[in-house]
Protein backbone atom coordinates (compact mmCIF):
# COMPACT_ATOMS: atom_id res chain seq x y z
CA UNK A 1 0.00 0.00 0.00
CA UNK A 2 2.99 2.28 0.71
CA UNK A 3 4.69 1.21 -2.20
CA UNK A 4 1.76 3.01 -4.35
CA UNK A 5 1.56 6.02 -2.47
CA UNK A 6 5.35 6.18 -3.51
CA UNK A 7 5.36 6.13 -6.67
CA UNK A 8 2.84 8.84 -7.08
CA UNK A 9 4.64 12.67 -7.19
CA UNK A 10 3.17 14.14 -4.02
CA UNK A 11 2.24 17.96 -3.51
CA UNK A 12 5.61 18.24 -1.41
CA UNK A 13 8.79 17.10 -4.17
CA UNK A 14 6.79 19.07 -6.56
CA UNK A 15 7.31 22.19 -4.31
CA UNK A 16 11.03 21.22 -3.76
CA UNK A 17 11.52 20.45 -7.26
CA UNK A 18 10.29 23.91 -8.65
CA UNK A 19 12.02 25.54 -5.92
CA UNK A 20 15.43 23.53 -6.83
CA UNK A 21 14.54 25.37 -10.41
CA UNK A 22 14.17 28.57 -9.45
CA UNK A 23 17.32 28.42 -7.47
CA UNK A 24 19.60 27.46 -9.63
CA UNK A 25 17.84 30.03 -12.00
CA UNK A 26 18.71 32.84 -9.47
CA UNK A 27 22.59 31.74 -8.94
CA UNK A 28 23.08 32.24 -12.28
CA UNK A 29 21.92 35.84 -12.35
CA UNK A 30 23.63 36.29 -8.72
CA UNK A 31 26.64 34.56 -10.73
CA UNK A 32 26.40 36.81 -14.11
CA UNK A 33 25.62 39.96 -11.90
CA UNK A 34 29.07 39.22 -9.20
CA UNK A 35 31.77 38.63 -11.96
CA UNK A 36 30.73 40.43 -15.43
CA UNK A 37 28.15 43.40 -14.71
CA UNK A 38 29.76 44.80 -11.63
CA UNK A 39 31.68 47.13 -12.46
CA UNK A 40 35.84 46.23 -10.96
CA UNK A 41 36.73 47.54 -7.85
CA UNK A 42 39.05 50.80 -7.89
CA UNK A 43 40.64 49.63 -4.98
CA UNK A 44 41.22 45.73 -4.55
CA UNK A 45 40.40 44.74 -8.21
CA UNK A 46 38.56 41.40 -9.13
CA UNK A 47 40.02 40.22 -5.85
CA UNK A 48 36.81 42.27 -5.04
CA UNK A 49 34.59 39.99 -6.44
CA UNK A 50 34.80 37.39 -3.58
CA UNK A 51 32.86 39.96 -1.59
CA UNK A 52 29.72 38.37 -3.04
CA UNK A 53 30.31 35.51 -2.14
CA UNK A 54 31.72 35.99 1.35
CA UNK A 55 29.45 38.57 2.46
CA UNK A 56 25.75 37.23 2.18
CA UNK A 57 27.26 33.87 2.80
CA UNK A 58 28.67 35.09 6.23
CA UNK A 59 25.54 36.99 7.22
CA UNK A 60 23.89 33.59 6.48
CA UNK A 61 25.93 31.30 8.21
CA UNK A 62 25.10 33.43 11.81
CA UNK A 63 21.28 32.77 10.35
CA UNK A 64 21.08 28.99 10.36
CA UNK A 65 22.69 28.87 14.20
CA UNK A 66 19.49 31.26 14.98
CA UNK A 67 17.34 27.90 13.41
CA UNK A 68 19.35 25.35 14.70
CA UNK A 69 18.69 27.14 18.19
CA UNK A 70 14.81 27.97 18.24
CA UNK A 71 14.77 24.16 16.84
CA UNK A 72 16.62 22.48 19.96
CA UNK A 73 14.45 24.84 22.64
CA UNK A 74 11.49 23.40 20.68
CA UNK A 75 12.64 20.47 20.96
CA UNK A 76 13.98 20.34 24.52
CA UNK A 77 10.12 21.80 25.23
CA UNK A 78 8.24 19.26 23.62
CA UNK A 79 10.80 16.13 24.62
CA UNK A 80 8.38 15.04 27.25
CA UNK A 81 5.10 16.85 26.25
CA UNK A 82 5.12 15.56 22.92
CA UNK A 83 7.86 13.16 21.59
CA UNK A 84 6.66 13.09 18.20
CA UNK A 85 6.81 16.88 17.62
CA UNK A 86 10.20 16.91 19.29
CA UNK A 87 11.68 14.17 16.78
CA UNK A 88 10.77 16.38 14.21
CA UNK A 89 12.53 19.35 16.04
CA UNK A 90 15.54 17.44 16.41
CA UNK A 91 15.30 17.31 12.88
CA UNK A 92 15.47 20.37 11.94
CA UNK A 93 18.34 20.93 14.40
CA UNK A 94 20.59 18.15 13.03
CA UNK A 95 19.39 20.17 9.33
CA UNK A 96 20.28 23.46 10.03
CA UNK A 97 23.61 22.41 11.96
CA UNK A 98 25.34 20.28 9.10
CA UNK A 99 24.10 23.81 6.56
CA UNK A 100 25.60 25.68 9.34
CA UNK A 101 28.90 23.92 8.87
CA UNK A 102 29.21 24.04 5.52
CA UNK A 103 28.27 27.87 5.19
CA UNK A 104 30.84 28.46 7.92
CA UNK A 105 33.33 26.43 6.05
CA UNK A 106 32.82 28.58 2.89
CA UNK A 107 32.98 32.32 5.06
CA UNK A 108 36.62 30.40 6.01
CA UNK A 109 38.01 29.49 3.41
CA UNK A 110 36.51 32.37 0.72
CA UNK A 111 37.73 34.67 3.34
CA UNK A 112 41.22 33.37 3.39
CA UNK A 113 41.57 33.26 -0.11
CA UNK A 114 40.64 37.62 -0.11
CA UNK A 115 42.74 37.66 3.21
CA UNK A 116 45.43 36.03 0.86
CA UNK A 117 44.80 38.67 -1.57
CA UNK A 118 44.37 41.49 -0.36
CA UNK A 119 46.73 41.37 3.38
CA UNK A 120 48.92 38.75 2.31
CA UNK A 121 48.33 36.15 4.81
CA UNK A 122 45.49 33.41 5.40
CA UNK A 123 45.15 33.60 8.48
CA UNK A 124 45.29 36.14 11.70
CA UNK A 125 44.18 36.12 15.23
CA UNK A 126 41.74 38.71 14.71
CA UNK A 127 38.00 39.02 17.18
CA UNK A 128 36.16 38.65 14.10
CA UNK A 129 38.37 35.53 12.49
CA UNK A 130 39.14 34.11 15.85
CA UNK A 131 35.21 34.15 16.64
CA UNK A 132 33.96 32.48 13.73
CA UNK A 133 36.61 30.13 13.68
CA UNK A 134 34.81 29.30 17.54
CA UNK A 135 31.74 28.92 16.19
CA UNK A 136 32.80 26.57 13.04
CA UNK A 137 34.93 24.25 16.51
CA UNK A 138 31.47 24.31 18.54
CA UNK A 139 29.07 23.07 15.17
CA UNK A 140 31.96 20.35 14.61
CA UNK A 141 31.84 19.02 18.39
CA UNK A 142 27.47 19.54 18.20
CA UNK A 143 27.89 17.15 15.19
CA UNK A 144 30.63 14.80 16.69
CA UNK A 145 28.53 14.84 20.23
CA UNK A 146 25.67 13.32 17.96
CA UNK A 147 28.12 10.50 17.06
CA UNK A 148 29.24 9.59 20.20
CA UNK A 149 26.21 9.53 22.53
CA UNK A 150 24.30 6.86 22.58
CA UNK A 151 20.99 6.46 20.35
CA UNK A 152 17.92 8.30 22.78
CA UNK A 153 19.98 10.32 24.23
CA UNK A 154 22.06 12.01 21.56
CA UNK A 155 19.17 14.76 21.18
CA UNK A 156 19.13 15.86 24.23
CA UNK A 157 22.38 16.31 24.59
CA UNK A 158 22.79 17.77 20.99
CA UNK A 159 19.88 20.44 22.09
CA UNK A 160 21.87 21.46 25.04
CA UNK A 161 25.25 21.91 23.24
CA UNK A 162 23.26 24.14 20.82
CA UNK A 163 21.98 26.42 23.14
CA UNK A 164 25.61 27.25 24.39
CA UNK A 165 26.40 27.59 20.75
CA UNK A 166 24.02 29.62 20.42
CA UNK A 167 25.29 31.86 23.08
CA UNK A 168 29.05 32.54 20.89
CA UNK A 169 26.73 33.58 17.46
CA UNK A 170 25.71 37.05 18.67
CA UNK A 171 29.62 37.50 19.94
CA UNK A 172 30.52 36.52 16.33
CA UNK A 173 28.20 39.49 14.97
CA UNK A 174 29.26 41.72 17.20
CA UNK A 175 33.07 41.30 17.38
CA UNK A 176 33.92 43.88 14.37
CA UNK A 177 31.68 46.55 16.13
CA UNK A 178 32.96 45.89 20.20
CA UNK A 179 36.83 45.34 19.17
CA UNK A 180 39.11 47.28 16.33
CA UNK A 181 40.35 44.64 14.12
CA UNK A 182 42.49 43.58 11.11
CA UNK A 183 38.55 42.19 9.48
CA UNK A 184 36.93 45.15 7.10
CA UNK A 185 34.72 47.25 9.32
CA UNK A 186 30.86 46.66 9.09
CA UNK A 187 29.01 46.98 5.41
CA UNK A 188 25.74 47.28 6.84
CA UNK A 189 24.93 49.45 9.88
CA UNK A 190 28.24 50.11 10.30
CA UNK A 191 27.62 53.85 11.03
CA UNK A 192 28.85 56.86 8.66
CA UNK A 193 30.45 55.58 5.58
CA UNK A 194 29.28 51.82 5.48
CA UNK A 195 26.41 50.39 3.05
CA UNK A 196 27.03 49.79 -0.78
CA UNK A 197 27.17 51.87 -3.94
CA UNK A 198 24.25 51.62 -6.03
CA UNK A 199 26.43 49.42 -8.91
CA UNK A 200 27.17 47.07 -6.29
CA UNK A 201 23.55 46.64 -4.78
CA UNK A 202 22.08 43.77 -7.62
CA UNK A 203 24.53 41.99 -7.44
CA UNK A 204 24.60 41.39 -3.78
CA UNK A 205 20.99 41.04 -3.23
CA UNK A 206 20.62 38.45 -6.30
CA UNK A 207 23.49 36.69 -4.52
CA UNK A 208 22.00 36.73 -0.92
CA UNK A 209 18.84 35.65 -2.37
CA UNK A 210 20.35 33.11 -4.19
CA UNK A 211 22.07 31.16 -1.71
CA UNK A 212 19.56 31.95 1.13
CA UNK A 213 17.22 29.59 -1.21
CA UNK A 214 19.94 27.33 -1.69
CA UNK A 215 20.40 26.74 2.20
CA UNK A 216 16.63 26.58 2.30
CA UNK A 217 16.29 24.06 -0.52
CA UNK A 218 19.49 22.04 1.16
CA UNK A 219 18.28 22.14 4.77
CA UNK A 220 14.44 20.90 3.94
CA UNK A 221 16.24 18.20 1.95
CA UNK A 222 18.32 17.31 5.03
CA UNK A 223 15.15 17.41 7.10
CA UNK A 224 13.33 15.35 4.95
CA UNK A 225 15.94 12.63 4.81
CA UNK A 226 16.28 12.82 8.71
CA UNK A 227 12.66 12.26 9.00
CA UNK A 228 12.50 9.23 6.70
CA UNK A 229 15.30 8.00 8.43
CA UNK A 230 13.51 7.92 12.16
CA UNK A 231 10.42 6.57 10.50
CA UNK A 232 11.96 3.63 9.61
CA UNK A 233 13.97 3.14 13.01
CA UNK A 234 10.31 3.85 14.38
CA UNK A 235 9.01 1.00 11.92
CA UNK A 236 11.90 -1.51 12.75
CA UNK A 237 11.34 -0.70 16.61
CA UNK A 238 7.79 -1.61 15.89
CA UNK A 239 8.22 -4.76 13.88
CA UNK A 240 10.59 -5.74 16.47
CA UNK A 241 8.22 -5.80 19.25
CA UNK A 242 5.52 -7.43 17.11
CA UNK A 243 7.69 -9.85 16.30
CA UNK A 244 9.06 -10.28 20.06
CA UNK A 245 4.62 -10.67 21.12
CA UNK A 246 4.11 -13.45 18.76
CA UNK A 247 6.96 -15.40 19.53
CA UNK A 248 6.27 -15.66 23.30
CA UNK A 249 2.17 -16.37 21.75
CA UNK B 1 17.46 29.20 52.95
CA UNK B 2 17.01 25.72 52.05
CA UNK B 3 18.53 25.74 48.36
CA UNK B 4 21.31 26.87 50.65
CA UNK B 5 21.19 24.11 52.98
CA UNK B 6 20.87 21.83 50.25
CA UNK B 7 23.97 23.07 47.97
CA UNK B 8 26.23 22.91 51.05
CA UNK B 9 25.12 19.42 51.78
CA UNK B 10 26.43 18.15 48.57
CA UNK B 11 29.51 20.33 48.77
CA UNK B 12 29.92 18.87 52.59
CA UNK B 13 29.38 15.29 51.02
CA UNK B 14 31.84 15.19 48.24
CA UNK B 15 34.46 17.24 50.53
CA UNK B 16 34.11 14.53 52.93
CA UNK B 17 34.39 11.70 49.97
CA UNK B 18 37.71 13.49 48.37
CA UNK B 19 38.87 13.85 51.77
CA UNK B 20 38.89 10.26 52.18
CA UNK B 21 40.05 9.14 48.96
CA UNK B 22 42.02 11.58 47.95
CA UNK B 23 41.70 10.75 44.28
CA UNK B 24 41.31 13.58 42.35
CA UNK B 25 43.36 16.12 44.41
CA UNK B 26 46.05 13.68 44.02
CA UNK B 27 45.67 13.09 40.18
CA UNK B 28 45.53 16.82 39.21
CA UNK B 29 48.08 18.17 41.22
CA UNK B 30 50.80 15.54 39.79
CA UNK B 31 49.32 15.57 36.31
CA UNK B 32 49.65 19.84 36.93
CA UNK B 33 53.33 18.87 38.09
CA UNK B 34 54.13 17.37 34.92
CA UNK B 35 52.90 19.07 32.28
CA UNK B 36 54.69 22.28 33.79
CA UNK B 37 57.71 20.18 34.01
CA UNK B 38 57.17 18.72 30.15
CA UNK B 39 57.06 22.35 29.00
CA UNK B 40 59.80 24.02 30.99
CA UNK B 41 61.99 21.46 29.44
CA UNK B 42 60.72 21.64 25.79
CA UNK B 43 60.97 25.62 25.89
CA UNK B 44 63.90 26.31 28.43
CA UNK B 45 62.71 29.43 29.71
CA UNK B 46 65.14 32.54 30.12
CA UNK B 47 63.64 34.98 32.61
CA UNK B 48 62.30 37.42 29.98
CA UNK B 49 61.07 34.87 27.42
CA UNK B 50 59.73 32.72 30.62
CA UNK B 51 57.32 35.52 31.28
CA UNK B 52 55.65 35.63 27.57
CA UNK B 53 54.35 32.18 27.77
CA UNK B 54 54.26 31.89 31.47
CA UNK B 55 50.48 32.91 31.55
CA UNK B 56 49.37 30.40 28.86
CA UNK B 57 51.41 27.10 29.86
CA UNK B 58 49.84 28.10 33.64
CA UNK B 59 46.20 27.87 32.33
CA UNK B 60 47.28 24.80 30.07
CA UNK B 61 48.64 22.91 32.98
CA UNK B 62 45.28 23.71 35.04
CA UNK B 63 42.94 23.12 32.23
CA UNK B 64 44.55 19.60 31.60
CA UNK B 65 44.26 18.67 35.04
CA UNK B 66 40.87 19.87 35.62
CA UNK B 67 40.25 17.68 32.33
CA UNK B 68 41.40 14.59 34.33
CA UNK B 69 39.58 15.30 37.90
CA UNK B 70 36.38 16.11 36.07
CA UNK B 71 35.72 12.96 34.16
CA UNK B 72 36.09 11.38 37.37
CA UNK B 73 33.96 13.48 39.57
CA UNK B 74 30.44 12.35 38.61
CA UNK B 75 31.81 8.55 38.10
CA UNK B 76 31.17 8.13 42.12
CA UNK B 77 28.11 9.78 41.83
CA UNK B 78 26.91 6.42 39.78
CA UNK B 79 28.53 3.40 42.39
CA UNK B 80 25.42 2.25 43.82
CA UNK B 81 23.06 4.38 41.95
CA UNK B 82 23.55 7.22 44.09
CA UNK B 83 22.84 9.66 41.10
CA UNK B 84 19.40 8.00 40.94
CA UNK B 85 18.94 8.46 44.07
CA UNK B 86 19.77 12.10 43.86
CA UNK B 87 17.49 12.50 41.36
CA UNK B 88 14.38 11.53 43.25
CA UNK B 89 15.35 13.58 46.28
CA UNK B 90 13.33 16.85 46.68
CA UNK B 91 16.11 18.80 46.87
CA UNK B 92 16.41 20.70 43.30
CA UNK B 93 18.64 19.39 40.30
CA UNK B 94 20.61 22.93 40.27
CA UNK B 95 21.19 22.34 44.06
CA UNK B 96 23.57 19.54 43.38
CA UNK B 97 25.27 21.32 40.59
CA UNK B 98 26.44 24.12 42.54
CA UNK B 99 27.51 21.64 45.35
CA UNK B 100 29.79 19.96 42.93
CA UNK B 101 31.01 22.89 41.00
CA UNK B 102 31.86 24.38 44.68
CA UNK B 103 33.67 21.17 45.50
CA UNK B 104 35.80 20.77 42.24
CA UNK B 105 36.46 24.68 42.14
CA UNK B 106 37.75 24.10 46.10
CA UNK B 107 39.94 21.29 44.32
CA UNK B 108 41.63 22.94 42.03
CA UNK B 109 41.99 26.13 43.89
CA UNK B 110 44.12 24.08 45.89
CA UNK B 111 46.34 22.80 43.62
CA UNK B 112 46.79 26.05 42.03
CA UNK B 113 47.87 27.32 45.29
CA UNK B 114 50.50 24.58 45.49
CA UNK B 115 51.26 25.00 41.55
CA UNK B 116 51.85 28.66 42.27
CA UNK B 117 55.10 28.65 43.79
CA UNK B 118 57.02 26.10 41.72
CA UNK B 119 55.56 27.69 39.14
CA UNK B 120 57.54 30.91 40.18
CA UNK B 121 60.25 29.07 40.90
CA UNK B 122 60.58 27.08 37.64
CA UNK B 123 60.06 29.57 35.16
CA UNK B 124 61.91 32.44 37.65
CA UNK B 125 59.02 34.87 37.82
CA UNK B 126 57.84 37.68 39.78
CA UNK B 127 55.55 39.74 38.57
CA UNK B 128 56.23 43.10 37.03
CA UNK B 129 52.41 44.64 36.91
CA UNK B 130 49.93 44.60 39.60
CA UNK B 131 50.35 41.17 41.12
CA UNK B 132 47.36 41.38 43.31
CA UNK B 133 45.00 41.73 40.11
CA UNK B 134 46.03 37.53 40.10
CA UNK B 135 43.53 37.19 43.02
CA UNK B 136 40.98 38.19 40.72
CA UNK B 137 42.18 36.45 37.38
CA UNK B 138 42.90 32.96 38.69
CA UNK B 139 39.10 32.61 41.06
CA UNK B 140 37.35 33.65 37.75
CA UNK B 141 39.08 31.72 35.32
CA UNK B 142 38.77 28.62 37.58
CA UNK B 143 35.17 29.24 38.04
CA UNK B 144 34.73 29.48 34.14
CA UNK B 145 36.58 26.21 33.88
CA UNK B 146 35.04 23.85 36.77
CA UNK B 147 31.92 25.32 36.34
CA UNK B 148 31.25 24.74 32.45
CA UNK B 149 33.34 21.58 32.91
CA UNK B 150 31.24 20.13 35.74
CA UNK B 151 28.26 20.76 33.63
CA UNK B 152 29.70 19.01 30.68
CA UNK B 153 30.78 16.01 32.55
CA UNK B 154 27.54 15.58 33.71
CA UNK B 155 26.28 15.54 29.92
CA UNK B 156 29.09 13.01 28.85
CA UNK B 157 27.93 10.51 31.31
CA UNK B 158 25.77 9.03 28.88
CA UNK B 159 27.99 8.68 25.95
CA UNK B 160 30.21 6.19 25.17
CA UNK B 161 33.91 7.11 25.16
CA UNK B 162 33.11 9.73 27.53
CA UNK B 163 36.59 10.65 28.49
CA UNK B 164 37.31 11.65 24.53
CA UNK B 165 33.86 13.75 24.79
CA UNK B 166 34.65 16.41 27.26
CA UNK B 167 37.86 18.05 25.58
CA UNK B 168 36.16 17.79 22.63
CA UNK B 169 33.39 20.05 23.97
CA UNK B 170 35.03 22.14 27.12
CA UNK B 171 37.79 23.16 24.42
CA UNK B 172 35.60 24.98 22.23
CA UNK B 173 32.94 26.20 24.75
CA UNK B 174 35.91 27.59 27.46
CA UNK B 175 38.11 29.39 24.29
CA UNK B 176 36.99 33.06 24.83
CA UNK B 177 37.39 32.48 28.66
CA UNK B 178 41.12 30.98 28.06
CA UNK B 179 41.79 34.03 25.88
CA UNK B 180 40.81 36.55 28.00
CA UNK B 181 42.48 34.58 31.16
CA UNK B 182 45.70 34.05 29.18
CA UNK B 183 46.03 37.67 28.17
CA UNK B 184 44.94 39.02 31.57
CA UNK B 185 47.74 36.76 32.79
CA UNK B 186 50.68 37.68 30.61
CA UNK B 187 49.30 41.20 31.09
CA UNK B 188 50.14 41.18 34.52
CA UNK B 189 53.64 39.37 34.38
CA UNK B 190 54.89 41.67 31.75
CA UNK B 191 53.18 44.45 32.55
CA UNK B 192 52.56 45.03 28.48
CA UNK B 193 49.45 45.41 28.81
CA UNK B 194 47.97 48.95 30.07
CA UNK B 195 45.62 48.80 33.30
CA UNK B 196 42.62 49.62 31.20
CA UNK B 197 43.52 46.67 28.53
CA UNK B 198 43.60 44.04 31.80
CA UNK B 199 40.17 45.10 33.36
CA UNK B 200 38.35 44.75 30.18
CA UNK B 201 40.02 41.42 29.81
CA UNK B 202 38.67 40.93 33.47
CA UNK B 203 35.29 42.30 32.90
CA UNK B 204 35.01 39.92 30.01
CA UNK B 205 35.72 37.09 32.34
CA UNK B 206 33.41 38.11 34.60
CA UNK B 207 30.61 38.45 31.87
CA UNK B 208 31.73 34.63 30.56
CA UNK B 209 31.10 33.45 33.95
CA UNK B 210 28.11 35.25 34.56
CA UNK B 211 26.36 33.81 31.31
CA UNK B 212 27.54 30.52 31.01
CA UNK B 213 27.16 29.47 35.31
CA UNK B 214 23.14 30.39 33.93
CA UNK B 215 22.71 28.32 31.19
CA UNK B 216 24.02 25.53 33.44
CA UNK B 217 22.11 26.41 36.19
CA UNK B 218 18.92 26.67 33.78
CA UNK B 219 19.55 23.46 31.87
CA UNK B 220 20.94 21.23 34.27
CA UNK B 221 17.92 19.79 35.43
CA UNK B 222 17.53 18.53 32.00
CA UNK B 223 20.61 16.92 31.45
CA UNK B 224 20.42 14.82 34.99
CA UNK B 225 16.42 13.63 33.98
CA UNK B 226 17.68 13.06 30.27
CA UNK B 227 16.69 9.38 29.44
Amino acid sequence: MNRQADQTIRPMQLVAFSWLVVTLGVLVIGFREAIFLVPTDAAQGDVGRIFYYHVPIAMLSLAFPFLNFAASLAFLYWRHRDPLKALSADAMALASAEVTIVYLSIVLSTGMLWGKAAWGIWWTWDARLTSLLLLWLLYVSYLIVRRFSSTGQSQTIAAILSVFAAVDSPIVYMSIRWWRTQHPAPVFGGGPGSGLDKSMMPAFVWNIAAWAMWGIFITGYRYALERRRQIAEQDAALSAIEASLELTQ
Amino acid sequence: MTYLRHVLDHLRKDLRLEWRSRDSVNGMLFFALLVVIVFSLAFDPTATESRLIAGGILWVAILFATITALNQSWAREQRNQVLDAQRMAPSPASALFLGKVFSNMLFVLLVELVLAPLFVVFYNLHALGNGWLLALVMPLGTWALVCNGTFFAALGLRTRNREMMLPLVLFPISLPALLAMIQATTGILTAELDPIQIGWWIRLLAGYDIIFTTVCLLLFDIVISAE
